[in-house]
């Protein structure tokens, strides 16, 4: 099968959808002829033109709210936040106004609407640039929030999120985005709500989410070799979340380690934590593990970047805690 | 001033139609929201008839509009079900939001009223993105925003009057400008207060500073406005000047003087409306009030209609989160 980056792989999703759909646009600073800030977007001001891939002011408010209004009268959109580190700027437009306009208007508007913004660090971008804040929009309902960790995913969830009648944060990693990985090029959509398990495994549950999947199956391998079996499961859709598959791997291993770059207070982690102690509790035969970031801003160099993220020794030493 | 004689006669009486409208609903609101008959917070319209008035009777049923936690008087003038209207306010399920929102969010898609909404500010943004649906839809759809003076110091406003302005959308922002900020007098806060309309040049369109409580003066500047939106002219921003009659919300304490009240009460654009029609003899006195008894049974009618109507089911609460 051909290997496309995760970038072009979203980019792929969105050219697909939109030759579908005349009145779906994709909005956003940076998203024209420059080719959007983390080259997402790409060509596809070429090929559609400057109504339907608008570049917008730097008006975080005024880009989410244009993509709600429209969404509320016949269109669909894709708003491009390119660092989610800016969605504070549009918190207001996302919570309270997308998230909720379906449910206050009893369901006489919905809003589909996807906002597509990069999360995370590693890449030496300091404070403001490097956040991962997915946690946030798990607490709104009326939100969907997905972070698929591979192309496949990418370009499938991207389609089902285009094609959702509701608000979906989509988030991706900057450190996904060049990675390549196989896609098909016949039509196909991933739904949201299941979880997929990267890697099969009896001795203890490692659940990773976006970029740190990747980090959790170079750990597995890693234990592979030392005869301890590692079952990765990556979520992907946070809401809705897959409890099904998560609780059903953890009632086998008896073990967890949940693994996310954001930090480990008040993370997803905690949620998926509570859940499991909730409805398995009596299949865990160890603590829940969590691995997330230290409690501090990302300071930009790697010295200092590198000890408050979660590393792959950080998550090997938590599963090792536990066996 | 013109003479109501200059005006087609048609015209006169339908304004004149709604601001009594709005005018009797919301007293009508008043009277029962202090009697305790409803939950929460309720914010009126009072004061501010003819900016609505005169606005949508420019309007076609399919343009849109983005309305306030003020918006009752939107509502009226946009078409809205004082039945439904009115159950929502008593939160029944008959309401226009199943009776699950309130005074805050009166909505109904079906006459292109894009919701009122709790966030002052927050429906300039999305007024820009109907405006861009109808350039993507290509259709003569137009939008207007309603907001406050208060409002015009939100970030959104800034973002949306440029975005729309530069995008050359259909959108008219038509600020009623009671120069109240809820709790604080805006002029201590924005040294522009009297012409905010003043800003548009900011946006390089064109701006209204004008007599909001004159309704044809609203009437005729908005039919300029939406001409200009129609025909691909861009957007328009409209300063109204009017009064708030009571406090920010019911039950409020006002920060006014009874002095300050006693004035604004004074003016009055519906009573002084009716005035002006009663002296050049478009009405009589017995048209009067034929016309205000029928109105006030219709809203009696729908007070009756919400009062008889059933609540949600608790378990309601958990409806509409998500579209299917």
């Amino acid at each position: 099968m051909r290997t496309i980056m995760y970038r072009e792989a979203l980019r792929e999703a969105m050219i697909e959808e939109m030759k579908k759909d005349k009145y779906l646009f994709l909005i956003g600073y940076d998203v024209g002829k420059y080719g959007g800030e983390h080259r997402i977007s790409g060509n596809m001001f070429d090929i559609f033109g400057d109504a339907r891939v608008k570049n917008a002011p730097i008006s975080e408010q005024g880009i989410v709210g244009c993509a709600i209004g429209a969404a509320i009268t016949g269109c669909k959109a894709i708003a491009e936040i390119p660092f989610g580190d800016f969605l504070p700027l549009c918190m207001d437009m996302i919570v309270n106004q997308a998230a909720k306009f379906y449910y206050t208007f009893g369901g006489q508007m919905n809003v589909p609407i996807v906002i597509l913004t990069a999360m995370g660090g590693y890449i030496r971008a300091a404070e403001q640039h490097s956040q991962c804040l997915e946690s946030w929009f798990m607490h709104i309902p009326g939100l969907k929030l997905v972070a698929p960790s591979t192309p496949y995913e990418a370009k499938g969830m991207m389609k089902t999120a285009i094609n959702d009648p509701n608000p979906v944060i989509f988030t991706e990693h900057k450190k996904l985005l060049p990675m390549k990985g196989e896609v098909p090029e016949e039509e196909y959509t991933i739904p949201f709500g299941v979880a997929d398990i990267k890697k099969e495994g009896k001795d203890v549950t490692l659940i990773a989410i976006s970029y740190l999947v990747h980090a959790a199956l170079s750990v597995a391998e890693k234990l592979e070799k030392e005869g301890i079996s590692v079952e990765v499961v990556d979520p992907r859709s946070l809401y809705p979340l897959d409890k099904h598959t998560i609780l059903e791997s953890v009632k086998k291993t008896g073990r967890v380690v949940i693994a996310h770059e954001a930090y480990v207070i008040g993370g997803v982690g905690g949620e998926l934590a509570a859940i499991i102690a909730d409805e398995a509790f009596g299949y865990l035969d160890a603590p829940i593990k969590r691995i997330g970031a230290k409690w501090a801003p990302l300071p930009f160099p790697s010295v200092l970047e590198d000890y408050v993220l979660p590393s792959e020794d950080d998550i090997e030493k938590a599963i090792k805690e536990i066996l | 001033m013109k003479s109501l004689k200059d005006f087609d006669r048609e015209i006169i009486l339908r304004l004149y139609e709604t601001m009594l409208k709005i005018r009797l609903f919301e007293r009508t609101q008043a009277r029962v929201f202090r009697a305790g008959e409803q939950e929460g917070f309720t914010h009126l319209y009072l004061g501010a008839e003819a900016v609505a008035t005169g606005v949508c009777a420019n309007l076609n049923k399919d343009d849109y509009i983005t309305s306030t936690h003020r918006g009752h008087g939107h509502m009226i003038a946009k078409g809205g079900d004082f039945k439904k209207m009115m159950a929502e306010l008593y939160g029944r399920s008959t309401g226009y939001c199943l009776g699950r929102s309130g005074s805050l969010h009166i909505a109904d898609r079906s006459i292109g009223v894009l919701g009122a909404n709790g966030i002052v500010g927050d429906g300039n943004p999305i007024a820009v993105g109907a405006g861009y649906s109808i350039k993507l839809r290509g259709t003569k759809q137009v939008v207007v925003s309603f907001f406050g003076d208060g409002a015009t110091n939100q970030g959104t406003f800034h973002e949306s009057v440029n975005m729309a302005a530069s995008f050359n959308l259909p959108v008219i922002f038509v600020i009623e400008n009671n120069r109240l900020s809820c709790g604080v007098p805006t002029d201590t806060v924005c040294k522009v207060l009297e012409n905010l309309g003043d800003r548009a040049v900011a946006y390089g369109i064109q701006g209204e500073n004008i007599d909001g409580l004159d309704v044809l003066e609203v009437y005729t500047t908005a039919k300029a406005a939406v001409q200009r939106a129609r025909s691909g002219e861009g957007p328009t921003l409209i300063n109204c000047k009017i009064v708030r009659h009571r406090g920010h919300f019911e039950g409020d304490i006002d920060i006014r003087t009874q002095e300050e009240v006693d004035a604004a009460l004074k003016q009055d654009a519906v009573e002084s409306f009716e005035k002006r029609m009663l002296e050049e003899k478009i009405i009589s006195e017995k048209d009067v009030q034929e016309h205000r008894n029928r109105i006030q049974k219709m809203i009696d009618e729908a007070v009756e209609f919400a009062r008889k109507s059933p609540l949600p089911k608790p378990e309601d609460a958990l409806k509409f989160v998500y579209a299917e």
